[in-house]
């Protein structure tokens, strides 16, 4: 079963740029991201740029509507993901528990919908 | 066709197998929903066939039998189909090869017994784990174990916690939809993982039982089942985890507590305190099984605070009268629940231990440092402070404290208890037994 490793966080949370301390967490995703393709689950996962790159688009009466900012103004924002394939829950969450945003964040894992013929 | 009047022993049956039946059907059929509708049918066929042809010598291999039937006749509309009935015929296969071992000449017929329980047992703990997954909030945990473990109906468990049925059938489909949907596995959690799944699963049982003993509004009779399946729940986990001390702990508080319960309550249901509780009507035998539980876990050497709360049980279950309550033992025991569990209850019922072992200016003192936000709003905690508040002379602060605690009373039998209680506090005042302090 495929999950899907949603990482929120604040920015202010985590490591300020340019520290050794990113550094040190950004060793972390990588071992972490080695671990979970090595396991043979991994599908997917990336980083994603600050929240100030996000676009949002809608499609009102035809029309395409494109605004600045994300989605919802919240404090914890979308920070990156990973798509893992799973036997259970237990193991997709002892998987999120690894990310290392999971110290000071939150990781929401979502089975995926898996729709036959898609 | 309707099902006529059914016997009492036929349904007591039915209960007692219903567990197992369920946790079978789960191992194989992988889904909650499934299981439970196939065994529900089952039961209505033997409440309809058995009365008629007397109960079968193995009923809960017939139920379990006919709900795989059930289940495959459900399956045939199912996209799942093959897959499935594939898993219940292995499972038939397994069940055939395992009886046609069993040779009743060579081997005696208990041991059979014995590995088909050990099975079973497996199973059931399964779906004790699954059920109190923390993937489901704890009411859902709550609401799932009492119908797919102790077999209630939707019904029973909406009166039990006084919401309407319709809101309790959505929780539990919700419930049984998010264990098929996220993939909750039903089975023994890893090792790394095995004592705080039994933690949820440990309040869970706790909080059933607590429902029942009266924490809050719902039916008297609702409430006494659910004191009685927080039991068997405890006994079986006791059973399944036998090296667990927690588990034994909370068995024994259960029973040390359930000991006192046909006291608890006076004839017309209002509630006894346990100073002034008929002794002689507390189940001493239960104290004894209590006793020997808390005996085993503490044998274990791992306390905690199940094993603490079982051992103040123990301590009032022991005293031959209220005045000889070893209240300094019991102070000291909620000193390390207070350091180990802290929580506002916790504090508060040291307070009434110190003021007792002690004095009611000490329990006050010691109540000071309570938390007054998280208890401002629970009627126990000014029931506790009036109580102080009396014997150490303030009245007037006193009955203030009982009228708090009378606004925020739960259910009707604490309020009577209290506008008793105040009375008395009242009349002793005006007959000049108690002179009214100045504050």
């Amino acid at each position: 079963m495929q999950y899907m490793l949603l990482i929120y966080s604040s920015v202010e949370a985590g490591p300020a740029e340019g520290t050794p301390a990113q550094d040190a967490m950004n060793a972390e995703y990588f071992a972490f991201s080695q671990k979970a393709m090595e396991a043979g689950v991994m599908q997917a996962g990336a980083p994603l740029q600050g929240v100030d790159t996000a676009t949002t688009v809608r499609v009102r009466s035809g029309k395409r509507v494109v605004t600045d900012g994300p989605f919802a103004e919240t404090k914890e924002h979308l920070l990156g993901y990973y798509l893992l394939d799973c036997a259970d829950i237990d193991e997709a969450n002892t998987w999120a528990s690894q990310i290392p945003t999971a110290t000071y964040g939150s990781i929401e894992v979502r089975p995926v919908l898996m729709i036959p013929g898609m | 066709m309707s099902i006529g009047p059914v016997p009492e022993a036929l349904l007591r049956v039915v209960r007692e197998e219903w567990r197992a039946v369920i946790a079978t059907l789960v191992r194989d059929l992988r889904d909650l929903d499934l299981a439970e509708d196939a065994a529900q049918e089952a039961v209505v066929q033997a409440l309809r066939t058995w009365p008629k042809t007397g109960a079968p010598d193995r009923p809960g291999a017939w139920l379990l039998t006919t709900a795989r039937r059930k289940a495959i006749d459900r399956l045939r509309r199912d996209a799942q189909y093959a897959e499935k009935v594939q898993l219940l015929l292995a499972s038939e296969e397994r069940a055939r090869v395992a009886s046609s071992l069993r040779d009743p000449a060579e081997v005696h017929a208990d041991r059979g017994d014995d590995e088909h329980r050990d099975h079973v047992g497996d199973d059931q703990l399964a779906l004790i784990f699954a059920c109190c997954h923390p993937a489901l909030t704890t009411e859902a945990q709550v609401a799932l174990t009492l119908r797919s473990l102790c077999g209630l109906t939707t019904n029973e468990i909406a009166r039990a916690f006084f919401v309407p049925e319709a809101t309790m059938a959505q929780r539990l489909v919700r419930a049984k939809r998010k264990l098929r949907d996220a993939s909750v596995p039903f089975s023994v959690p890893e090792a790394a993982d095995l004592t705080s799944r039994v933690d949820s699963v440990l309040i869970v049982v706790y909080l059933v039982f607590n429902e029942g003993y009266g924490a809050s509004a719902g039916e008297h009779t609702i409430r006494g089942a659910l004191c009685a399946e927080a039991i068997r729940l405890a006994r079986l986990l006791a059973r399944l985890l036998p090296d667990d001390a927690e588990v034994l702990g909370l068995l024994a508080l259960l029973l040390l507590t359930e000991a006192r319960r046909t006291a608890r309550l006076d004839e017309f249901g209002d509630l006894v305190p346990l100073d002034e509780q008929d002794r002689d009507r507390w189940n001493a035998a239960m104290i004894q099984d209590g006793l020997a539980v808390l005996t085993r876990a503490a044998a274990l050497q791992s306390p905690g605070p199940y094993q603490l709360q079982a051992a103040i049980a123990a301590l009032h279950d022991l005293a031959p009268v209220a005045d000889r309550t070893d209240w300094a033992a019991i102070a000291t025991l909620y000193g390390e629940l207070e350091r180990r569990a802290p929580s506002p209850m916790i504090s508060l019922n040291r307070s009434v231990a110190i003021a007792m072992a002690d004095s009611p200016e000490a329990g006050l003192a010691h109540l000071e440092r309570v938390d007054a936000n998280d208890m401002a709003e629970r009627h126990v905690y000014h029931v506790a402070r009036a109580e102080l508040l009396w014997r150490s002379g303030a009245f007037a602060l006193a009955l203030a404290a009982y009228d708090d605690a009378l606004r925020l009373a739960p259910t009707g039998g604490e309020r009577r208890f209290l506008t008793r209680r105040i009375a008395e506090r009242r009349s002793s005042i005006d007959a000049g037994v108690e002179r009214p302090d100045d504050q």
